[in-house]
């Protein structure tokens, strides 16, 4: 039989003295922080920050459209407050969410290293990335952009009087940040993993977000150089995308695309690694088919960059490459369908329980689910003619990006939560917390399913009568889902003083992290591991114990 | 689908309908996207419920109090093969299925009767070939395959109806073209889908499908007086095209007559296919396209002529079938009571400076 080692003693346990988080005082040993661990937390700062601005700007919009008439605000409002949300949602939210928040904490730690290689450039990431963010406030402040986050040519580069220019720029210094940090990912992973950390025995954490940042780097220059075309079109008007100076404006659509489509794989990709470490966790098992798992992270990165036209499938590119593009999109649906069938049969023969982690997993297994089958619609041409542009897309990609990345970010947030900051959060109020999202997700954006089915398109301030009773749905789960929000952004602060002492392991789980103290020392490892055991490996684990319990007791 | 079982089709449609899942299918293609959607539909539910299953068996059978230690396992070639094979036949019919569709939704009829549109911030033109403009709304005759040739004047917009299950966006500086058969008479919802500014959600119209006699009457009671070909034509003339292109044997530019349709030879010895497209770039770009035997010496129009009035002029090339023909309508037009000055050809397409 094993034992179940319990968490320390409550009354006497204490967060270690020393720690990352004590190792130095006062706002510059902050600023100037090369630890990969204070750039984490700076970054969950900031990225909660913008998060919430997202939020509100979603909450304007649903309220807007509670009605058919665009009552609240203007058109031209609602059209910059559409474009802000997406923007900062997109740009400064779902992409560096996971890496640069988890991923810069973790993987250092679950390879075996003190830092990640470039300590200077992670930090200029962040400061980028500020840099990034705030311009696009300021930009929002001072008149708005309202081209929608897709900067569409030639709308935005002739026809719209707004803040284009200094948006671009913003988003434009803001991907450096993002391409720092894949550039950090890779090199790291590729030369400071701990002796006896072999590839095979990476966590898949640390495989999705190496995905990932393969896709930041070969992708984010693209986006940069076509917004750099688009300011420069705008401001000295170059002509590439202008048809009356002999360029295309389908070409603009080519090269966002050919960034953007890939984004989206920025984005889910970090959140299957989470997902990967909580579903193992929390039913102590090795992930089912650990190397179709880490290999279909990797599919899904190389394909990725091949379906871009897929957005454009009734913007008269030739039949054939439609035919081409839907093929391939098929294809790269495929990856992802292995990879929840593989989460589901974890669970088989494994020994559940369902903390907080492993509630958002489940919500995101549901809606990641749903959000990759009606992408299916889209990718397949005869359909997506009649659902694109329309609110369907709204609810596919709400389903994928909010349903699966969110979920996953905040089921991430959770777990490593006790790592991060040495306390516990209350669980029945998380455990409340992910019903509530969960609930109040698919109130949200499954209405919305079906006003694309119905044709309501998408970007429209006001809209026929007879779409107003799906809409009054949608605004109504919008309100509950902001309450799931704001929850953890209530307990988790509660928690960082007056929350349990977690201890190191307090989910009993495998991977380097939860080897040393929480929260960790600023070197992580006092002296570098030898990894001999496998990933996910829980018998190791439970011999590691019953040692333990042994020599302490 | 609906030979399959036309009872259960029927059930189907008139309930999703009543309970607003699906528009009206008002189009030929309508029923057949339908299927494709309901199928989908169907392989979603039946692939979600199996995951939904999975997770709750195992997460019952396997909880924590009732199976405290785990059995390790690797993974399973065969299991994993399963779901990979299956996803991936699924996908597969559903790429053909759809690519079928596509087709079909995209390839008109040759018998389809044209109609231009052309998009602007923030309105949609129709522009009938018997001169019939109209604004946000669209008149078609029912069980007659209608071609869209259509066109932006600034941003892309996309023209959508939802009752037709037909979409395609409108592209500044191209033609595209997108095609229908309406089935059941009424009025149905035309939308700009395409994220076009301002006014985007104010640029909403209406299609209206009427029997052939009722079309035949709107028609009449519509129109200009001058059609489209008629307006290109006087346009022809205020332009001084036909200084150059006028049909006759020593003439600088090449006759157009019967030039609609047929194989150029190009200077740089490649044939080109001489459809809309290829007159609209022709008249706005001359020098990118010499045809044979030509000097580089026809000025540019771009700037100097509105889209509509492009599409005049293409309308009335394409009309175009011999050097008798041309002496006809010339003929004609010198009997209209406006002369064709430049004010008048102002008003009907010159773009104004
Ligand atoms: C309470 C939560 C949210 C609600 C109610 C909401 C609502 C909406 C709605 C109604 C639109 C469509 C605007 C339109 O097409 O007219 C939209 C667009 C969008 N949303 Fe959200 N949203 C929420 C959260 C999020 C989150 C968390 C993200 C990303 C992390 C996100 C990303 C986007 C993006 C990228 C767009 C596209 C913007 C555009 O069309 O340019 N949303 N949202
Ligand atoms: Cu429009």
């Amino acid at each position: 039989m094993s034992t179940i080692v319990s968490l320390p003693d409550q009354s006497t346990a204490r967060v270690p003295k020393r720690n990352y988080l004590t190792n130095e005082n006062g706002l510059l040993s902050w600023l100037l922080t090369g630890d990969h661990k204070r750039i984490a937390i700076l970054y969950l700062i900031s990225i909660t920050f913008f998060f919430f601005i997202g939020g509100a700007l979603a909450g304007l919009i649903r309220m807007e459209l509670l009605t058919p008439q665009s009552d609240l605000m203007a058109s031209d409002t609602y059209n910059k407050i559409f474009t802000m949300h997406g923007v900062v949602m997109i740009f400064l939210f779902l992409v560096p969410s996971v890496p640069a928040t988890l991923g810069n904490f973790l993987i250092p730690i679950m390879i075996g290293a003190k830092d990640l290689a470039f300590p200077k450039i992670n930090l200029l990431s962040w400061y980028l990335y500020l840099a990034g963010g705030t311009m696009t406030l300021a930009a929002m402040i001072t008149g708005g952009v309202d081209t929608g986050w897709t900067f569409t040519t030639p709308m935005s580069t002739h026809f719209s009087n707004t803040n284009v220019v200094t948006t671009g720029l913003a988003i434009f210094i803001a991907g450096f940040s993002s391409i720092f940090t894949g550039l950090n990912f890779i090199v790291t992973v590729h030369r400071m993993r701990a002796p006896g950390m072999t590839w095979f025995k990476l966590p898949l954490f640390v495989w999705a977000n190496y995905a990932a940042s393969v896709l930041m780097v070969l992708g984010t220059p693209v986006l940069a150089i076509t917004l750099v075309l688009v300011v420069l079109e705008r401001t000295v008007g170059i002509g590439v995308f202008d048809p009356t100076k002999g360029g295309d404006p389908i070409l603009f659509q080519h090269l966002f695309w050919f960034y953007s489509h890939p984004a989206v794989y920025i984005m889910i990709l970090p959140g299957f690694g989470v997902i990967s470490e909580v579903i193992s966790t929390f039913s102590r098992k090795r992930i089912f088919g650990y190397t179709a798992v880490a290999f279909s992270s990797m599919a899904i990165a190389v394909f990725g960059f091949f379906v871009w036209a897929h957005h454009m499938f009734i913007m008269g590119v030739s039949n054939y490459a439609v035919l081409v593009f839907s093929l391939l999109t098929m294809l790269v649906a495929v990856p992802s369908a292995i990879k929840i069938f593989n989460w589901a049969f974890t669970l088989y023969k494994g020994s559940i329980t369902f903390e907080t982690p492993m509630l958002y997993a489940f919500g995101f297994m549901g809606l990641f689910t749903i959000g990759g089958l009606t992408g299916v619609f889209l990718g397949s041409a005869g359909t997506d003619i009649h659902l694109t542009e329309t609110y369907f897309i709204v609810a596919h990609f709400h389903f994928v990006m909010v349903g699966g990345m969110l979920m996953a970010f905040l089921s991430g947030i959770h777990f490593w939560w006790p790592k991060m900051t040495g306390r516990m959060y209350p669980e029945k109020i998380s455990q409340l917390a992910a019903v509530v999202t969960f609930i109040g997700f698919n109130l949200t954006f499954f209405p919305q399913f079906l006003l694309g089915m119905l044709g309501m398109p998408r970007r429209y301030a006001a809209y026929p009568p007879e779409f107003q009773v799906l809409n009054v749905f949608s605004t109504a789960g919008a309100t509950i889902l902001g309450v799931g929000y704001l929850l953890p952004m209530i307990y988790l602060v509660w928690s960082l003083k007056y929350g349990k002492v977690a201890g190191n392991n307090p989910w009993q789980a495998t991977g380097l992290e939860w080897q040393i103290q929480s929260p960790p020392l600023t070197e992580n490892f006092t002296t570098i591991p030898i990894v001999t055991q496998d990933v996910y490996d829980y018998e190791w684990l439970e011999r590691q114990k019953e040692h333990e319990v042994t020599h302490v007791g | 689908m609906d030979h399959l079982s036309p009872v259960i089709w029927q059930f189907l449609i008139k309930w999703l309908t009543n309970f607003a899942v699906i528009p009206p299918e008002a189009s030929r293609i309508a029923p057949q996207v339908d299927a494709l959607l309901v199928f989908m539909t169907l392989v979603s539910l039946v692939g979600l419920t199996l995951v939904a299953l999975l997770m709750t068996a195992f997460s019952i059978l396997y909880r924590r109090d009732r199976n405290p230690v785990a059995t390790q396992i690797e993974g399973s070639t065969l299991l994993e093969a399963t779901w990979t094979i299956i996803p991936l036949g699924l996908f597969l019919v559903m790429f053909v299925w759809g690519s079928v569709l596509y087709f079909r939704i995209y390839t008109p009829p040759p018998n389809a009767m044209n109609i231009y549109v052309v998009g602007k911030q923030w309105m949609w033109k129709a522009e009938h070939p018997g001169g019939q403009h109209e604004i946000n709304s669209l008149h078609v005759p029912i069980n007659q395959p209608v071609q869209l040739t259509m066109i932006s004047q600034d941003v892309f917009h996309s023209f959508s109806i939802p009752a037709f299950r037909v979409k395609r966006e409108a592209i500044p500086g191209r033609y595209t073209t997108v095609w229908f058969e309406a089935t059941a008479v009424g009025t149905y919802h035309l939308f700009c889908t395409q994220y076009c500014g301002t006014a985007h959600s104010a640029m909403i119209g209406e299609v209206v499908v009427q029997s052939p006699e009722d079309y035949k009457k709107w028609l009449a009671g519509s129109t200009s007086g001058v059609s489209l070909a008629q307006n290109g034509e006087r346009l022809f003339a205020s332009l001084s095209c036909n200084a150059c292109h006028n049909g006759q044997p020593n003439s600088r530019g090449p006759s157009l007559a019967d030039v609609y349709g047929s194989k150029l030879n190009l200077t740089t010895g490649q044939p080109v296919l001489v459809d809309e497209a290829y007159l609209r770039q022709a008249i706005l770009n001359p020098s990118a396209h010499i045809t044979e035997g030509y000097a580089p010496i026809m000025p540019t129009y771009q700037g100097q002529i509105s889209e509509e009035g492009l599409i005049s002029l293409v309308e009335y090339i394409k009309n175009l079938s011999s050097n008798y023909r041309v002496q006809q309508t010339l003929n004609t037009s010198a009997l209209l009571p406006e002369s064709p000055d430049k004010k008048a050809a102002g008003a009907q397409g010159v773009a104004k400076p």
